[in-house]
């Protein structure tokens, strides 16, 4: 509506642009708490899947209680997945309702998908937990695989939507700018989904897998080197391995077409200020108007990385004027570094890994292998962060790629400094609580093994109902 | 019936499904709260913890369709309604979040102080968050939420007598459904004690949310004349429709007989809901922004549709199946099965 009358626009937006800074880091803080519970919950599944096949194939006691204890943990993350995904619904309307309201007609799409499947997730995770005590052996696997593939429909939902609002297709917008008619499979199909679901997918499996074996190197580190640890090393290390040198593939096509679709954005995070040939590559380093500074220089690969010619035109930050540039340049150039760095480490890592099991059929003997792994989680999970940050903070200054701006998107409500502190306190204490929870749970595992474990939801969850004699001789 | 009013009446039916089942939710959060500390306290917060365990989470799944729905169909009303009632919202989402996770972590702290943060945490955000929404209904039923980003006032939107019994209203509507699905629940779970324990609280708050409802027509009557009309109108029949669920159930739970409160009560509140309906129509924010008005471009509306018909076609099998697993161990009679039953859903 305001969006009709340009002089009104220009009012509002000024009024609103006290909420934006508030309003960003809020988004941007909790969707990146979400996104980890997201990566388990869309890989831990599978990883659990994984142990509870071996267990059945080889009769693999250890594996069997690896996927039990697997599955106790996905419920723990998958509540505080649910919980923080929930305000993420609520922040598209709390916080961008001007997006929201014009394009939620667009990519609202998406995340109705999304709905049935985080329906079909939660239905057969309290199935399959159920399911331990209750269903014969490859029955109770299979009302698992639901599970795996309602995660993977899942996001795919999700990340198309941000794909969507990296490479917006598939609507038309009527005179006044609202949306006049919507093509839903183009919205779907944007251009922007084959390289970043794949892409938001892989990074799912290995941060997830990284994570898990880290978990048990450090047990290892301290001393508990039985076969469960090896084999809950081994199953998530191994799943991980696989993906990362995948990803790193994925992660190059991802490159070559953001110099294509948003050259600007790639512009940024190489630091080009200039439209140029033969450009050089820059790792690390601060980003000046003049270029990068204290970086290691590698002349021509850039241009050779976007076309495989270090002849190739590359498109500079010039381009397009100052007001359309994305902000925090040397920022969104570290973590792109670092994004990558990382995916060439975590493949070191893999290889490490993959050379032992082909000389000796065993993991390597080495501590600083055990050590490399125990980082290796935290490791992935920055490489989760920083890739975020590259695909949104660079898409700056648009909410939706040349579109509509951060700016026009936000709220005209005040108070977003307070639900910005509020969601920080509160958000620490539920980081804290739920890494408390799991070693509590892992503790007494270690103590008496798992029994019916205390999970917070899912059938199997509660303890015992007061079903049997009901002490009410005396109340009565 | 256009296409506009069918996705309306999909949104509708979300959150008619989203009152019953989250709503008896919060209502058992609300019983356990108040539960006290004693002894059939203690056994009665039990009771609650089994009934809601297995299906509080999918419960709320209904809340995030009404939001999607909302946004994907109805973009301009959904902008209007989150960035007017911004405080509220946030104050809902708060509630959201603590009660999530006490009700995830009560159970797993090891320590009693820990346990008992947690079930305080619990209990407490059940009751503030359906009155914080109660309190948004309120705002747009009263018209008081104008089309625009936070076009409408940030505080008197919901501050006011008919916001606030709305959400009293909410309260007490979430605590009456659940005390008559733990009467239920307290008999199957062999306990005639909170049986009866129940059965009071139900009755109690049976009356005190009836009389709420009556105020609140009466306020209506004198705040937002459309409403009122519309309720004494075409809303009418249902309303006599939810008021005769009441009493049906009032008058059973005074006998001592179960069979049939549990329909009766969900028919009292989903009748009350369609009533309202009835009477806002043509209208989403009642006397500024109509349906058809509202609603997205045609192409939106369709794949809403179509997603709707996959989502019935693929959860409710699945839900069926949860149901039905659960049902048959309960029949084996293995003490913990019976943890998988849902009750609060409404089985
Ligand atoms: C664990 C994680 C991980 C690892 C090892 C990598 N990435 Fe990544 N990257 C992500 C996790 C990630 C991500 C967080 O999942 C992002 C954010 C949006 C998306 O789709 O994936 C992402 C985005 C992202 C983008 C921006 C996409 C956009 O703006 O639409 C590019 C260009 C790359 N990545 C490139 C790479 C390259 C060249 C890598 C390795 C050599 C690499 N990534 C490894
Ligand atoms: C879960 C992983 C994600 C992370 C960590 C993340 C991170 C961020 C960050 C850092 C910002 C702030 C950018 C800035 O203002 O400079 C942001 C903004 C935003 N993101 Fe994402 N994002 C994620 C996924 C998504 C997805 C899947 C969507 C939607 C479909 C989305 C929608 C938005 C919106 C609407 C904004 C606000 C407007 C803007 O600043 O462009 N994000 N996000
Ligand atoms: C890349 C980004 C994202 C991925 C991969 C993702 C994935 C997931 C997954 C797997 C869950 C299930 C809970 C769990 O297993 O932890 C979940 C929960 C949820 N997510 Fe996200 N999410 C992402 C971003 C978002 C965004 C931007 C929104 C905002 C609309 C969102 C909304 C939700 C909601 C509402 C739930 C709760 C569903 C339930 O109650 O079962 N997610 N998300």
């Amino acid at each position: 509506m305001a969006t009709g009358i340009p002089l009104l626009t220009d009012l509002t937006t000024l009024a609103a642009s006290s909420q934006l800074t508030p309003a960003r880091s809020q988004m941007a803080f909790t969707l990146g708490f979400h996104i980890i519970l997201a990566c388990l919950g869309v890989a831990f599944p599978a990883m659990m899947l994984i142990a509870n096949y071996l267990g059945l194939r080889r009769n693999d006691a250890d594996a069997m209680e690896l996927a039990r204890r697997w599955s106790k943990v996905t419920a723990v993350t998958f509540a505080v997945g649910a919980v923080t995904g929930t305000v993420l619904s609520f922040e598209f309307g709390l916080l961008w309702p001007e997006f929201t309201g014009r394009f939620g007609s667009v990519f609202g799409i998406l995340f109705a998908i999304e709905g049935i499947f985080f329906f079909l997730e939660a239905i057969f995770i309290a199935i399959y937990i159920f399911g331990w005590k209750r269903l014969s052996g490859w029955a109770h696997f299979w009302t698992g695989v639901p599970v795996v593939i309602a995660g993977l429909g899942g996001a795919f939902s999700v990340v198309a939507a941000n794909a969507w609002m990296n490479q917006p297709q598939g609507f038309t917008l009527g005179a006044d700018g609202t949306v006049t008619d919507v093509e839903p499979l183009k919205v779907i199909f944007n251009p922007a989904v084959p390289y970043e679901v794949p892409h938001m997918i892989l990074a799912a499996y290995l941060v997830t897998g990284f994570l898990v074996a880290s978990v048990y190197a450090v047990g290892m580190l301290r001393g508990r080197r039985d076969r469960h640890h090896r084999l809950g090393l081994l199953i998530p290390l191994t799943v991980a391995a696989i993906a990362t040198p995948i990803q790193f593939v994925v992660g190059d096509t991802a490159t070559r077409a953001i110099a294509d679709d948003q050259p600007v954005k790639f512009a940024a995070m190489e630091c080009v200020q200039t439209t140029h040939r033969d450009v050089t590559e820059y790792l690390g380093g601060i980003c000046t108007s003049d270029g990068v500074e204290g970086a290691i220089p590698i002349p021509g690969l850039n241009s050779f990385l976007v076309d495989y010619s270090t002849d190739t035109q590359v498109i500079g930050l010039d381009s397009v004027p100052p007001r359309d540039r994305p902000p925090a340049n040397t920022l969104l150039h570290l973590a792109f570094d670092a994004m990558v760095g990382i995916c060439v480490l975590l493949i070191g890592l893999g290889a490490w890994l993959g050379l032992a099991w082909w000389r000796r059929r065993d993991i390597p003997r080495s501590r600083w292998f055990l050590r490399a792994t125990a980082v290796s989680g935290v490791a992935s999970i920055v490489a989760l962060e920083c890739g975020w940050i590259v695909t949104e903070v660079g898409r700056q200054p648009w909410v939706v790629y040349e579109i509509m701006r951060t700016e026009d998107a936000v709220t005209g409500a005040s108070g977003v400094w307070f639900t910005f502190s509020a969601a920080l306190a509160l958000y620490a204490a539920l980081g804290v609580a739920t890494v408390l929870i799991l070693r509590t749970m892992a503790r007494r595992w270690r103590a008496e093994g798992v029994g019916e474990a205390d999970v917070p939801y899912g059938p199997g969850a509660p303890a015992p109902p007061p079903a049997t004699p009901p002490a009410d001789g005396g109340s009565r | 019936m256009s296409t506009p009013d069918a996705v309306a009446g999909v949104l509708w039916l979300c959150a008619t499904l989203y009152a019953v089942f989250g709503g008896a939710d919060f209502g058992a959060g609300f019983w356990a709260l108040f539960a006290g500390s004693g002894e059939r306290g203690e056994r009665a917060r039990a009771l609650v913890d089994w009934a809601i365990g297995p299906v509080w989470e999918a419960n709320h799944v209904w809340l995030i369709f009404v939001l999607v729905v909302l946004w994907t169909a109805f973009s301009v009303a959904f902008s209007a309604i989150m960035s007017t009632l911004f405080i509220p919202l946030s104050l809902a989402v708060l509630g959201i979040v603590l009660r999530g996770s006490g009700f995830a972590f009560h159970k797993m702290a090891r320590r009693l102080r820990n346990r008992q943060l947690a079930e305080r945490i619990f209990g407490l955000s059940s009751l503030l968050t359906p009155f914080f929404m109660g309190t948004v209904v309120g705002a747009i039923a009263s018209g008081r939420v104008p089309v625009g980003n936070a076009a409408g006032d940030a505080v008197t939107s919901w501050l006011n007598v008919p916001s606030l019994l709305t959400g009293a209203l909410f309260v007490g509507t979430g605590a009456y459904l659940s005390a008559v699905f733990l009467v239920s629940d307290a008999r199957r779970a062999g306990d005639p004690d909170l049986e009866r324990y129940f059965s009071a609280r139900a009755l109690g708050a049976g009356l005190v949310t009836g009389a709420i409802a009556l105020a609140g027509i009466l306020v209506y009557r004198a705040d937002a004349r459309f409403i009122y009309d519309g309720l004494t109108g075409e809303g009418l029949p249902l309303v006599i429709v939810s008021a005769a669920c009441g009493l049906g159930v009032l008058a059973l739970l005074w006998r001592g007989e179960l069979r049939g409160t549990r329909p009766l009560a969900v028919g009292a509140v989903a009748a009350v809901i369609w009533g309202w309906a009835a009477a806002q129509y043509p209208y989403l924010l009642p006397q500024t922004l109509e349906i058809e008005d509202g609603a997205a471009a045609e192409g939106t509306l369709t794949a809403v549709l179509i997603v709707f018909g996959i989502a019935v076609v693929m959860v409710l099998p699945a839900l069926g199946f949860l149901y039905a697993l659960a049902q048959r161990s309960m029949l084996d009679g293995e003490a913990e099965a019976a943890s998988a039953l849902p009750p609060a859903a409404g089985d």
